[in-house]
């Protein structure tokens, strides 16, 4: 093997993300410990199930989204971490309508997709907790993506290769924790 | 009023790669409470708790991949196409090592967990069998579907790095659900 190849040799590529696959993996136990313990719920309400993909990754996708805005603006030099930035509230109003479109669309096909394996919820109840987990995962990925990338700007770090990552992680490990939360108070 | 289109250009700028997100994850869900799949949960305790960490994963070790083979072929590294190329190889079987390797210790975290906390668990040669299978599978599927969109993508003038976090998410999803269904009938029949 010549050693041209740098950073795309092999035993480079799994010596730097293997052990960030390990972390992640235990962390994404404990939202597994949320699923486990409510096995039961989960099981005899089929339509809970039809949700847990999407919460897994949509929380993600729209920190994903804010983050790269907010990075981008931050290598332009216009970004100001200031309540008074009207970008961002700009920013956080569209991500905000977003989750709202997904969310909603989200709990009235899985109501509609329900019907084809189960008893379906109730629509009323399957819109709270889907409209409702959502929304506060979207508030998550708010805060969580602004944070990041302040705490990014501030050590120097290039905020492309961390905020990303971190925001669409933590994202997914809490979509089916807040998921499981707010079906537990609306069941 | 200019803030309030800005708004609208974000919305219209991200709502399709959402929508195509949302129906992956919808059919990967629609998977999950089926009959046959809640059998499979039931007959194999540990399953629930190693899902979030299998379908997590995928992004992470294929959104990598897709990104690496990206910049790639901006930079000139990599041609698009499909034939021997040192790096690409290199980059394809760290992929599947990566992607095999992190399935395969999903299955033992999620059979030690539940032993140490003395649950029900099944047994660690089905739940490690049922996590190889399943990640193999969709290491192939993946590894070789990425390369053909992210190709196909560059070829005909598209920037894949837009393409790449929504159509991993979307597959990942769909075939990370569909083959671990798989590998949960053949560990069944086989063991």
């Amino acid at each position: 093997m010549s050693d041209d190849l740098g950073t795309w040799r092999f035993r480079t590529i799994v010596a730097t993300m293997f052990p960030i696959l390990i972390t992640l993996s235990v962390l994404e136990m404990g939202s597994g410990y949320v699923l486990e313990s409510l096995e039961s719920t989960y099981l005899d309400n089929p339509t809970l199930l039809i949700l847990v993909p999407v919460m897994i990754g949509m929380g993600g996708n729209l920190g994903a989204i804010l983050s790269s805005r907010l990075s981008t603006r931050l290598h332009l030099g216009t970004l100001e971490f200031s309540p008074r930035d009207e970008q961002l509230w700009t920013s956080i109003a569209a991500i905000m309508l977003l989750a709202v479109t997904v969310f909603s669309a989200l709990g009235v096909a899985a109501w509609g997709l329900g019907r084809l394996v189960a008893e379906p919820m109730a629509l009323a109840d399957l819109l709270v907790i889907s409209v409702g987990s959502g929304m506060l995962l979207a508030i998550f990925a708010v805060v969580l993506s602004v944070a990041a990338t302040y705490v990014s700007y501030q050590q120097g770090l290039d905020p492309d290769d961390t905020t990303i990552p971190v925001v669409t992680n933590v994202c997914d490990i809490l979509g089916v924790v807040v998921l499981s939360a707010v079906a537990i108070a609306v069941l | 009023m200019d803030a309030r289109r800005e708004v609208w250009r974000i919305y219209r700028e991200s709502i399709g790669i959402l929508g195509v997100s949302l129906l992956g994850g919808l059919f990967a869900g629609l998977v999950l409470g089926s009959d046959a799949m809640r059998a499979g949960f039931a007959d194999f305790p540990g399953l629930l708790l190693l899902l979030p960490a299998f379908l997590a994963t995928r992004g992470n070790v294929y959104g990598a991949f897709g990104a690496r083979i990206s910049s790639g072929l901006h930079q000139g590294l990599i041609d698009p196409e499909f034939e021997f190329d040192e790096r690409l190889v290199n980059a394809v079987v760290a992929s599947f090592v990566n992607g095999i390797g992190v399935s395969v210790l999903i299955g033992f975290l999620s059979w030690g967990i539940l032993r140490a906390l003395e649950r029900e668990s099944a047994r660690l040669v089905e739940l490690v069998g049922i996590t190889f299978i399943a990640g193999v599978l969709t290491s192939i599927v993946l590894v070789f579907g990425l390369l053909v969109l992210v190709f196909g993508s560059y070829e005909s003038g598209y920037d894949p790095d837009n393409l790449i976090g929504p159509i991993v998410t979307m597959l990942g999803d769909v075939f990370g659900v569909v083959f671990l269904y798989v590998a949960i009938v053949v560990v069944g029949v086989v063991l």
